[in-house]
């Protein structure tokens, strides 16, 4: 799963991220590497359609047609997302903003056309396109990124659908793209590369129809960050606590992990993947569950059952505990990687119809089920800064990939 | 504790795309456990026990998918674990449109959050992220007598 380099090329880095040890851009003064956040709602044109994003974390990313300093373009209301790896835009032919004309990537001289599917199992369809990905001072050439609702592109193929949502649209995905900045450098791997292509990743678009196909490490949809020149080894978000539910607030995005003054690891802990669950263990009522991981595109704490947790999910909304109780309901864990140093912390849980009920965004006590495991959405962000480190590079902290807060 | 008393290796299917109706899985007998073999051309691994038998499908992308067949020849839970979702059309037979359908109303207005289906005995639960998802279907009524679903994963 992690990206395949020689000895050599580890010990330099690979998957496109150098190293950590140049952070200075060519007059010798440190690369802008602070990019402004905002949990806000999202996109007013997606607020419109459809309400309010809520515990989404936006940001501003710009795309250039590969070379040109001129024909680019600024794309708002992108979600930040340490849970997936590579830039989604949504097409202005499905209510985004994206109407740059990016170019094609082929192979076998066909354009490369890409299923994603999230873990609702809801998807995201469109040709694979390359640009310079350009967020604060920092520039990545020629990445191959994801085109969503791409009228232009043969349609979906009916092997990319798993009975969930098509999220190719405005009002669906609630954002105008997703920036994919997670612990991996390609959104699929060597799974996508080697041996029979998977029914529902890449494809090869011919006239005559999309097939699935094999498609190299380098042509597959790149995390924007391990391509910088510099601060290339992962990102930390920063917000502020959230002991209210608020309409907005505001927060950082940083580049590069103790390649900067700004971005030290300092004495944060760090919690390495483990390589078989791909994240680290979680103690809740001393029952130890493994697959933990930190996640900012998940818009709750994301966490056990109702019968573990004993608060009934809401029935509205099954993917949401909605407790009875009048206070928010703490639940003390302890997360720990393997070798790693145990952190204890406590959560809280609303619930979710009563909080969403306004029109606030940034909401800390969200959460829903996940039977038999832990996934720490945004409001786990809120009050902390969180490290994700990227696999392949070296960062301070040791083996990457990893989280460290 | 699951139950294992023997472990066969079937054998690697290595045919070109076959198109198959899609069978019922869930629900469905045994057989329907060898078209799913052919259908995802995966390696198959049986491992039996005493209160229900463990089909398991390695995918040559990497994701498992387990199908739990009781004493009765029926096939009353799946599993899937890996960097893919497998095709659930497949896999959940007669049972998808109810699950595609309570998956298409999300129920959670914004945001991908794991599904938590539970509906006139069926129950479709997945989790994960991008390259490493889970998931698991069941029959409520079709458990064995004394299996947990926590064995199902």
């Amino acid at each position: 799963m992690f990206c395949l380099c020689g000895s050599l090329a580890l010990a330099i880095g690979c998957g496109g991220g150098s190293n950590n040890s140049n952070s200075n851009n060519n007059n010798g003064t440190p690369t802008q590497n602070t990019q402004p956040i905002a949990v806000n709602g999202g996109p007013p044109a997606a607020i419109a359609l459809s309400g309010i994003y809520p515990n989404g974390a936006f940001t501003s990313v710009t795309v250039c047609v590969p070379g040109s300093a001129t024909n680019c373009q600024t794309i708002d209301g992108v979600l930040v997302d340490t849970g997936s790896f590579g830039l989604r835009l949504l097409s202005a032919a499905k209510g985004g903003e994206l109407t740059l004309g990016l170019p094609t990537t082929n192979i076998g001289g066909s354009p490369i056309g890409e299923c994603i599917q999230f873990v609702d199992t809801s998807f995201l369809w469109g040709p694979v396109r390359t640009a310079d990905v350009k967020i604060a001072g920092e520039q990545a050439s020629s990445v191959p990124v994801h085109v969503v609702g791409d009228t232009s592109f043969p349609a979906v193929p009916n092997t990319c659908s798993t009975g969930g949502l098509d999220d190719d649209s405005l009002a669906v995905l609630g954002a105008n793209g997703i920036l994919g900045v997670g612990t991996f450098q390609q959104d699929c791997g060597t799974a996508c590369s080697t041996g029979t292509p998977p029914t529902a990743a890449y494809y090869q678009c011919p006239t005559s129809g999309c097939v699935p196909s094999l498609v190299s490490l380098t042509q597959q949809v790149q995390n924007p960050v391990g391509l910088f020149a510099s601060d290339n080894n992962g990102v930390i978000i920063e917000l502020p606590a959230v002991n209210s539910p608020q309409p907005s607030v505001t927060g950082s995005m940083i580049f590069g992990i103790g390649t900067q003054s700004d971005n030290a690891l300092g004495s944060a802990t760090v919690f390495t993947l483990d390589q078989t669950t791909f994240g680290f263990t979680t103690t809740y009522n001393n029952v130890a569950y493994s697959g933990s991981f930190i996640d900012s595109g998940s818009n709750g704490i994301f966490f056990l059952d109702a019968t573990t947790t004993g608060m009934p999910v809401c029935s509205d909304a099954t993917s949401w505990y909605c407790p009875t109780s009048t206070s928010p309901i703490p639940f003390p864990v302890t997360n720990q990687a393997t070798g790693g140093s145990p952190h204890a912390l406590t959560f809280s849980v609303g619930n979710f119809d009563q909080l969403t009920a306004g029109s606030n965004a940034a909401i800390d006590d969200l959460a829903g089920p996940n039977a038999g495991t832990f996934d720490f959405g945004l409001p786990f962000f809120y009050g902390r800064n969180v490290y994700t480190s990227i696999a392949g590079t070296t960062a301070p902290g040791g083996q990457t990939p990893y989280w460290a807060y | 504790m699951r139950p294992v008393l023997s472990q066969i290796l079937i054998g690697l299917l290595t045919v070109g795309a076959i198109s198959l109706p899609a069978m019922a899985a869930l629900g469905g007998d045994v057989s329907s456990v060898q078209e799913d073999q052919a259908h995802m051309k995966a390696a198959l691994q049986i491992r039996t026990g005493q209160a229900y038998t463990v089909h398991e499908l390695h995918q040559e992308s990497g994701t498992v998918v387990k199908e739990f067949i009781s004493p009765a020849g029926k096939v009353f839970a799946v599993s899937w674990s890996g960097p893919f979702i497998p095709d659930l059309r497949q896999l959940l037979g007669e049972y998808f449109d109810k699950y595609s359908q309570a998956a298409q109303t999300r129920g959670q207005r914004h945001g991908r959050a794991p599904l938590m289906i539970e509906q006139d005995g069926l129950v479709v639960q997945t989790g994960g992220h991008m390259r490493a998802f889970t998931g698991k279907a069941y029959l409520t009524d079709k458990l064995p007598e004394g299996v947990s679903t926590d064995a199902i994963r």
